[in-house]
């Protein structure tokens, strides 16, 4: 079968000692980061992103896989140990995981999450595997209008999925595609927005835009929060394994979060966040065992559930990307970013032409997670140790790896002031309650859109109806109509809000 | 006519300057039409629908009702002006102020700057503490990307060098 020898060209690219070593360093390095309280993992990727610029492609790729597992995996930690989570997928873990950790039972809680986590990311990843080629030969399909089509759904299914209100979130997505526009433009050559600044004619670079929203931004709203807000359990963690009855009730709740989550990743959109709230709320209607611990109050399967979800909506929002070269959440943006820097270009023609890289990648996801879980279920005093590191002295240092990262793309000191002012607008949109993801994705989105837009109706001499008498375009633009039609429908509409709301 | 939610209202009015400026900047670009689009199209279209939909949610905070006003709160100023000026420091520490005549000073030096100005961003401010984080930081800093990754920074101040 094609598959395994896919797969086990992957693995042969993988497993060489360099290889595995970046992988492990990634995951490390990931970790660490990541685990910081107030680091969520776009952060995390944007500043370790640097520290990737001097190796090969490939190496470059699978270090940012693990950076990538790594983060998520210390985001939850995070959030089962001090209450605060640190992107928004893991606000769910935070319930049931928070209220372990008060037990005395934390052990067991990230331990759960580490196992959901490994399995899910195991049946993400032969799903991407597996789905991967068919994917990619229909990307061969595509012309402009598809892609100006398939963008729109994937913007539209970020708002809906994102948190917050749907107007802020979509006038979030319009702003990052105008600063996605500053620049020269490819067809005439005008710099566009540039205001006579030379560095500004290649653009707003991305890590700028990145570190400085959402590190500064992060950085300012959460001083001007007291210390006395966070409280973190590290005394407590003492038994690392579930007992057996915590077994019994994880399994079924880690088989349906990985069903979920697999299943709303590939959606354009990603549907990482919407998939721990949905898990969490099946398991919730689920009932209850004899003896068993009520949601809310630390049960397991509120930990298992959405951590699997997650993880497996995170491996497969790699489909999207990978085969059409469309990131699907603010995570995937920066990835793509990475990967023009070392010069590859995603699409469908990375598989046929770098197939190495392609399967390597894939290959060195599985063992991005398989590390993940030797490495972190025994390591989990240091990360916890580093959890009680205060903040004091926290922030300074991630000041530092912020402005040292910024220089270090174009060893360039115009970057710093660049960052220095996206600092300052981060904060703002923290103050305004507009969540900046969307942005990112709209910011990288940008360009492509444009150039997208302007073939297909160069192609049928400026008639916008191209859109909807071709097939496949039409039938994205519906799917992304009827999720917006969906989404405002007063039920849902009132669900949705109430899914939202963190407490 | 009272102002229902503040967080919408301004972040409303914020998209409506931006999307004007946008609109305002592309007008100036050619425009073209659909089949062949100037440089000022997309961003024009852009810039019209982002004011407009700016428009949406300043009315909307003026109209739909909120639980508790959705207040803005306290700008946090303290950090906010400290977090920018040690970020801005750095800069001028590593690439040097050519308008004022300041030499580039280095990376060691420009950390313990750093670490210095943004320690007062906090609540508490202990000098041996700080000093103490600024000396790890610069020793991480030298061994992690100046020895392993191979930066290229200037490292120590240019005058000392020369």
């Amino acid at each position: 079968m094609d598959l395994f020898a896919n797969l086990s060209l992957g693995f042969g690219v993988a497993f060489t000692a360099q290889n595995l070593m970046y992988a492990f360093v990634g995951c490390l390095l990931g970790t660490l980061i990541g685990v910081l309280p107030g680091i969520g993992p776009l952060a995390t990727i944007a500043m370790l992103l640097p520290a990737t610029y001097a190796l090969p492609p490939v190496a470059a790729l699978i270090m940012l896989a693990g950076i990538y597992y790594g983060a998520q995996y210390g985001g939850s930690t995070t959030a089962i140990l001090v209450n605060l989570p640190g992107e928004s997928s893991s606000v769910v873990t935070v319930i049931d995981g928070y209220q372990m950790a008060r037990n005395g039972r934390a052990g067991p809680a990230l331990a759960a999450a580490g196992l959901g986590s490994f399995f899910a990311g195991c049946v993400g990843t032969l799903i991407l595997a597996a789905f991967a080629a068919p994917l990619t030969e229909l990307a061969f399909k595509f012309g402009p209008a598809e892609y100006f089509s398939l963008m729109i759904l994937g913007l539209i299914g970020a708002v809906v999925l994102a948190s917050g209100s749907l107007l802020k979130a979509v006038a979030m997505i319009v702003l990052g595609l105008l600063m996605g526009m500053v620049g020269t433009d490819v067809n005439s050559g005008v710099a566009r927005f540039s205001f006579d600044i030379p560095e500004l004619t290649d653009g707003i670079g991305f890590i700028v835009i990145a570190m400085g929203v959402f590190g500064y931004g992060e950085i300012i709203s959460n001083l001007s929060k007291h210390e006395s807000e966070r409280k973190v359990f590290t005394a407590s963690v003492t038994g690392l394994m579930p007992t057996r009855e915590d077994f019994k009730n994880m399994v079924p709740a880690v088989l349906r979060g990985t069903a979920l989550g697999s299943l709303l990743g590939i959606l354009p959109g990603g549907g990482a966040v919407m998939a721990a709230f949905a898990a969490y709320t099946i398991e919730k209607k689920t009932k209850l065992r004899p003896g068993e611990v009520p949601f809310g109050k630390g049960n397991i399967r509120g930990v298992a559930a959405p951590e699997s979800a997650n993880n497996a909506g995170s491996q497969t929002s790699f489909i999207p990307l990978l085969t059409l070269g469309i990131p699907p959440n603010a995570v995937m943006a920066l990835m793509v970013g990475a990967m023009t820097i070392h010069n590859i270009q995603p699409g469908p023609q990375v598989m046929t032409n770098n197939p190495e890289l392609f399967w390597g990648l894939i290959a060195s996801m599985w063992i991005g997670n398989l590390m993940l879980v030797i490495l972190n279920l025994p390591l989990i005093g240091i990360w916890i140790k580093l959890l009680s590191v205060p903040y004091r002295w926290l922030y300074p240092s991630i000041v530092l790896f912020c402005a040292i990262g910024v220089y270090s793309t174009n060893n360039n000191t115009f970057d710093i002031w660049m960052v220095g002012l996206f600092g300052v607008i981060g904060y703002l949109f923290i103050k305004l309650g507009a969540e900046p993801a969307p942005l990112l994705l709209g910011f990288i989105l940008g360009p492509m859109m444009e150039e997208y837009l302007r073939r297909a109706l160069l192609l049928s001499r400026g008639d916008w109806s191209v859109f909807v008498t071709r097939p496949i375009s039409a039938g994205l633009l519906a799917a992304a109509v009827l999720l917006l039609v969906v989404v405002l429908m007063p039920s849902v509409k009132a669900k949705r809000e109430e899914a939202f709301v963190e407490d | 006519m009272n102002i229902k939610s503040q967080k919408d209202f301004f972040s409303g009015l914020m998209f409506m300057c931006v999307g004007v400026a946008f609109a305002w900047g592309a007008s100036s670009y050619t425009i073209g039409n659909g089949a062949r689009m100037g440089p000022g199209y997309f961003p024009l279209v852009l810039g019209i629908l982002l004011a407009v939909l700016g428009g949406a949610i300043t009315f909307k905070a003026l109209v739909v009702e909120t639980f508790d006003g959705d207040h803005i709160g306290a700008i946090a100023w303290k950090p906010l002006f400290f977090i920018i000026l040690s970020n801005l420091i750095f800069g001028a520490a590593i690439g040097g102020l050519p308008s004022i005549g300041l030499p580039p000073l280095g990376l060691v030096v420009g950390i313990f700057l750093l670490t210095f100005v943004a320690a007062n961003a906090g609540d508490e401010f202990k000098l041996k503490e700080v000093a103490i984080l600024a000396t790890l930081l610069a020793i991480l800093s030298y061994a992690a990307f100046i020895l392993l990754l191979n930066l290229q920074f200037p490292v120590w101040p240019a005058f000392i060098k020369a």
